[in-house]
């Protein structure tokens, strides 16, 4: 059974879409973290909650390395698949190519486009992990003292340039998002005609969420500057 | 030295006959099986279930189709049903009444033990393919549902939308491709026999071409199976696939295989009709349509001339206007009789000058009272995907205006001869489906060719083919370099060679269309004996200009459509004129087969049965002479025949 | 009506092929595109040359054979219908029509506009039927069939097999094909009984053959002239899966 998730084309789906979907639990997670910064920076504690307490739960316990461990291999098995189903596909469609293409009706622009929104993606991520992670988990795991959370992005969205970029970055992310997740869900056989049209909703609403909520953080701390 | 014709028909009981001939032929060992081949040409409903049947019993099949692959051949494009004596809607059918029907609605010109036994495994054919998973039409019971069809009161066609031909194949194919798998059956697509071979008298194997390198390839076997279909096509014009071709058969012929009954061809009352000179072919509104739809032309000449000049619409002509000249002349069956009778009604009313387009070759199809009474979601969902093609094809809505419709080339009963085992007269060359002329004698009823299609292949042919080669155990492995081989193929390159160079000014289409103008235009509906010797004279002038004028570009070795289609001209332009020559011959008038010069006073077919009660064999005796015709009796010994009777 | 044709023309497999431009002209709206190209083809026979090479055959869309990539769309620009089935009056008067053959590794093509697709009759042969011999089955009607699970299978029986989703799918992915014949049989009860394996091989022939894998956009069922629907591929998913986990 170890196999088949490597060498038949349904296996690899499916660890695309098991993989996907643990980003996309991951993702939500994070969102919801990040929007008690933004509380914070109003001065409220929803439920008591603190960006920096958060930021040191999660610094270099072993249960946050491991997450951390797990994590990055999630990230590293979706990208690898992606370029092999890549390469594959590539290879499928032969050397000579349609001297017409046209949008097929009912396609959505994303879904015929997820491996360029993934490497935005993964690009956003490189500059995410230089901007936060490599200043927080990673000094602290050589030893020094990590920076404080809400200061760092504080800092980072004065700046206008990484507000552009962490709004592409999200753009990005929506659109991986709307098809992404309606598409996990067909993947491992969950879909008919009449689920189609909710698993799609279903995938709006997350991605739209996902985007507001990361979106909020930058934009919020951008417009703090301003004042 | 006339054919040997003998039906071997087994003697006794109607119902009897069948089982004792089964429990009398020989069977072959599954060991001896392993060392026997059989070819297989053509991939319909009758060559994909005969050659999985028999790659099941254990037979080597090796299985020939000119498509791209088997499931498309034209067994996929009956859209109405397959009829089957199950009784399942408790109307009194039966084994008896279906045979019955079919031979009645062939005009009393079929063997009435072929008839028979085709009638007695109609039921096993809708349990075969059943189990094959073809999605047949249910009720909401979860038990099969059944529609009615032409020339049957009874309700007895199984169906799968519009689309059963499609489904059936599929079935046949699947079980095809499980022999394929198993090892069984070696398939050949895109190839195309182009001579048959014969060795001290029986069958050896085929002369094919592969139709992508052009290749002439020699196949063996112990056996040779012609499951190739009809030659509507030699009215160039008609509802067969454009590639439908009359060649493998036409070869069997001149290599000495009888052909019978060629004139008897099945021309559809339901097709849409004729829009332009460029058009390639009919298409075919399935008969089904004729369960709710009612035909109709205006009473009045002015309200055919007001819709001809656009003044009226259909819908215009008032309901006492109309005349609904089926139910008007055939009460009891209205617009539910067979499909020769429906065909000659339309052209009776359009030849009067009724003709309701500006051809003057059409007329209605009206579902007008059969909305008002189901409701048009009713309609939608018997006949939605009929009403679509129609729509797409003419750009009128069906739903709002009648349907035109008009009569085309559909079927062609006659075929090779064969005996009840589906052998023809040259041992080892069996022929099944529309290839051979057995079951429907002058007409075929709607939902009959799939039925016995599927009959010879599945149940007939594997248990007759037996008998014969229960005698081959012996013989060894066909070798394909004798001299019967040698000659058989350097016949194929000469043809081949002097069709590429003629070069003359005419494409094979040009031919070909003036071909079908001859054909539909005195071999057609209805002929007399000026119009068949017409015909006789003007073929063989055609013929003559084909092989001086035609121009066929590209090589042999190569795919080559234009070549491939000059192949199959060639033998149309002698198919048509063998087959007016047998109507020229049957000096009656018989389902499908018309003759002007008899028809009784009401204008109905006026059968001779004190001088026609026979199949006509032809033998041929080389391009351009005569050949010869001997007379297979046939003999009523069950059924009397009498005049068909549809009015009351 | 007069066009401009800009049609892929190839000598063989071999041969590298061009596209070369053809003018038609007084072509009537009710021509169909085949009859279109007929006439082109005869025009062409007249002048010598050789004519346009293309699959076709029962001219009623349900054969299966037609193959056309007609302005960037699978069997022309109607949905729901294949390349026999579009009608001139479909096109503007003067425009111009790029003809191309099915372009998927899996579907080489053999001349012109003909493409090989023994592919698929592969991947049937490797499992898509019920493994039942010709008379041994029980009577039709010995197990009732709910309507909605017969109508469902022939839903997806309708498929003719022509390519076009895998010559439309950007992945060249078989998935649609495949899914149409596991769901039809997965959906009978017949077909039930060898539901798992027939996933497998069908998908294991799949895989063989060099098919890419489905990234779920939808255009084959945009583009199937039988409008299959990808619900079909949910269920391959979950046949397949599940037959997978029980291994």
């Amino acid at each position: 059974m170890s196999c088949f998730l490597s060498n038949s084309s349904l296996g690899r789906k499916l660890v695309m879409s098991v993989s996907g979907c643990f980003l996309v639990l991951f993702i939500l997670f994070h969102m919801s973290m990040n929007l008690v910064a933004i509380a914070n920076a109003w001065g409220n504690h929803p439920f008591g909650l603190n960006y920096d307490a958060i930021c040191e739960f999660l610094g270099t316990n072993w249960y946050a390395l491991a997450g951390t461990l797990v994590l990055a291999f999630g990230v590293v098995v979706h990208i690898v698949y992606a370029f092999i189903l890549t390469f594959q596909n590539r290879r499928a469609r032969g050397n000579v190519r349609y001297e017409v293409t046209v949008t097929e009706k009912g396609v959505d622009w994303a879904s015929k486009n997820m491996l360029v929104l993934g490497i935005v993606i993964v690009l956003g991520l490189a500059l995410h992990l230089f901007n936060f992670w490599s200043k927080m988990q990673l000094v602290e795991l050589l030893g020094h003292e990590p920076e404080n959370g809400v200061e760092l992005i504080r800092e980072t969205f004065s700046n206008w340039i990484y507000v552009v970029l962490y709004l592409v970055w999200f753009a990005a992310l929506w659109f991986h998002l709307t098809h992404g997740v309606w598409s996990m869900f067909q993947t491992v056989g969950w879909g008919n005609d009449i689920w189609y049209p909710r698993l799609k909703c279903i995938a709006n609403i997350v991605a739209t969420l996902v985007f507001l909520g990361f979106a909020a953080v930058v934009v919020t701390f951008f417009v703090l500057s301003l004042v | 030295m006339a054919l040997k014709l003998d039906s071997k028909i087994p003697a006794g009981e109607l119902a009897q006959k069948w089982s004792n001939h089964k429990a009398a032929i020989k069977v072959v060992s599954p060991a001896n099986k392993r060392k026997l081949d059989i070819i297989v040409v053509g991939t319909g409903l009758g060559g994909a279930s005969a050659a999985a049947s028999l790659g099941e019993l254990g037979y080597n099949v090796k299985v020939f189709c000119i498509q791209d692959s088997p499931r498309r051949a034209h067994s996929i494009a009956a859209q109405g049903g397959i009829n089957a004596a199950k009784n399942y809607q408790n109307d009194n059918d039966s084994v008896y009444r279906l045979f019955y029907d079919t031979i009645k609605g062939g005009d009393y010109r079929a063997r009435e033990a072929n008839v028979y036994r085709l009638a007695e495994v109609s039921n096993l054919i809708i349990d075969q393919c059943v189990a094959q998973g073809v999605p047949f039409a249910r009720e909401y019971g979860g038990l099969l549902a059944n529609r009615s069809f032409g020339g049957a009161q009874v309700s007895r066609t199984f169906y799968a939308r519009g689309q059963t031909g499609q489904q059936l194949l599929l079935g046949a194919y699947a079980a095809l491709n499980k022999e394929i798998h198993n090892g069984t059956v070696k398939s050949y697509p895109r190839h195309e026999m182009l001579d048959i071979v014969i060795e001290d008298g029986e069958a050896r194997g085929i002369i094919a071409r592969n139709l992508v390198t052009g290749e002439i390839e020699r196949h063996g076997a112990h056996a040779v199976v012609i499951a190739t279909g009809g030659y509507g096509n030699v009215f160039f014009l008609s509802t067969n696939a454009m590639a439908s071709n009359g060649s493998a058969a036409f070869q069997c012929y001149r290599k000495g295989a009888g052909f019978a009954n060629p004139c008897f061809t099945q021309i559809h009352p339901t097709c849409i009709p004729v829009h332009g000179t460029q058009q390639s072919k009919l298409t075919l509104m399935s008969e089904s349509l004729r369960n709710d739809g009612r035909i109709w032309v205006p009473k009045k000449l002015e309200d055919v001339k007001a819709l001809r000049n656009g003044s009226k619409k259909p819908s215009d002509i008032p309901e006492e206007d109309r005349d609904y000249y089926l139910e008007r002349r055939y009460p009891a069956f209205g617009n539910l009789v067979p499909r020769d009778v429906a065909s000659r009604a339309a052209k009776e009313r359009c030849d009067a000058g009724y003709g309701v387009n500006e051809t003057g070759l059409a007329v209605f199809l009206d579902f007008k009272t059969a909305i008002e009474r189901l409701g048009k979601d009713v309609i939608k969902q018997r006949y939605g995907n009929l009403f679509d093609m129609y729509k797409e094809i003419t750009d009128t809505d069906p739903y709002e205006q009648p349907m035109q419709i008009f009569p085309a080339v559909h079927y062609t009963m006659g075929g090779i001869w064969v005996d009840y085992n589906l052998m023809t007269t040259i041992p080892g060359l069996y022929a099944i489906g529309e290839a051979n002329f057995s079951d429907h004698g002058a007409n075929r009823l709607g939902a009959s060719a799939l039925m016995q299609g599927l009959a010879d292949g599945y149940f007939v042919l594997p248990y007759t083919i037996g008998d014969y080669l229960s005698h081959k155990i012996q013989a060894p492995k066909v070798k394909t370099d004798t001299p019967a081989f040698d000659e058989a193929e350097k016949g194929v390159r000469e043809k081949i060679a002097k069709l590429l160079s003629i070069n003359g000014k005419q494409s094979v289409d040009d031919i070909h269309k003036r071909l079908g103008h001859i054909m539909w235009e005195n071999v057609g509906m209805a002929r007399t004996k000026e119009s068949l010797e017409k015909a006789i004279a003007e073929i063989k002038a055609l013929r003559k200009e084909f092989w001086q004028d035609v121009k066929v570009v590209g090589t042999a070795d190569s795919f080559n459509v234009e070549l491939e289609k000059a192949i199959r001209l060639a033998d149309f332009l002698e198919l048509g004129e063998l087959m007016a020559r047998d109507a020229l011959n049957r000096e009656e008038s018989c389902g499908g087969h018309f003759r002007v010069e008899h028809q009784t006073e009401e204008g109905e077919a006026k059968r001779d049965d004190e001088n026609f009660v026979y199949a006509a064999v032809w033998e041929y005796k080389g391009m351009d002479k005569e050949p010869e015709m001997t007379k297979e009796p046939l003999n009523f010994e069950f059924v009397h025949p009498a005049q068909r009777n549809y009015k009351d | 009506m007069n066009f401009t044709l800009k049609i892929w023309r190839q000598k063989d497999a071999k041969s590298k092929g061009a596209f070369k431009e053809y003018h038609v002209k007084d072509i009537s709206p009710d021509t169909s595109f085949l009859e279109m190209l007929d006439i082109l083809n005869n025009d062409l026979v007249h002048a010598g040359e050789e004519p346009v090479a293309f699959d076709h055959d029962c001219r009623e869309g349900i054969c299966g054979m037609c193959s056309l990539h007609i302005n960037g769309h699978a069997h022309g620009p109607e949905q729901g219908v294949t390349t026999c089935q579009i009608y001139m009056r479909q096109f503007k008067d003067g425009q111009t029509i790029v003809v191309e053959p099915w372009r998927s590794a899996a579907f080489p093509v053999i001349k012109d506009l003909v493409v090989n697709r023994s592919a698929y009759d592969q991947i049937l042969q490797a499992g898509g039927y019920i493994s039942v011999r010709t008379n041994s089955v029980p009577d039709g009607n010995a197990i009732p069939i709910s309507k909605a699970d017969a109508d469902e299978s022939m839903d997806a029986a309708a498929c003719v097999g022509c390519g076009a989703c895998a010559a439309t799918c950007k992945n060249g992915s078989a998935m649609l094909f495949v899914a149409a014949r596991v769901s039809s049989l997965a959906k009978l009860p017949q077909g039930r009984v060898e539901g798992a394996r027939r996933a497998k091989a069908m998908v294991a022939k799949m895989d063989e053959l060099g098919f890419g894998n489905c990234t779920n956009t939808g255009a084959c069922q945009a583009e199937c002239p039988k409008s299959i629907s990808i619900a079909h591929i949910a269920r391959l998913n979950r046949e397949f899966l599940s037959a997978k986990f029980e291994d």
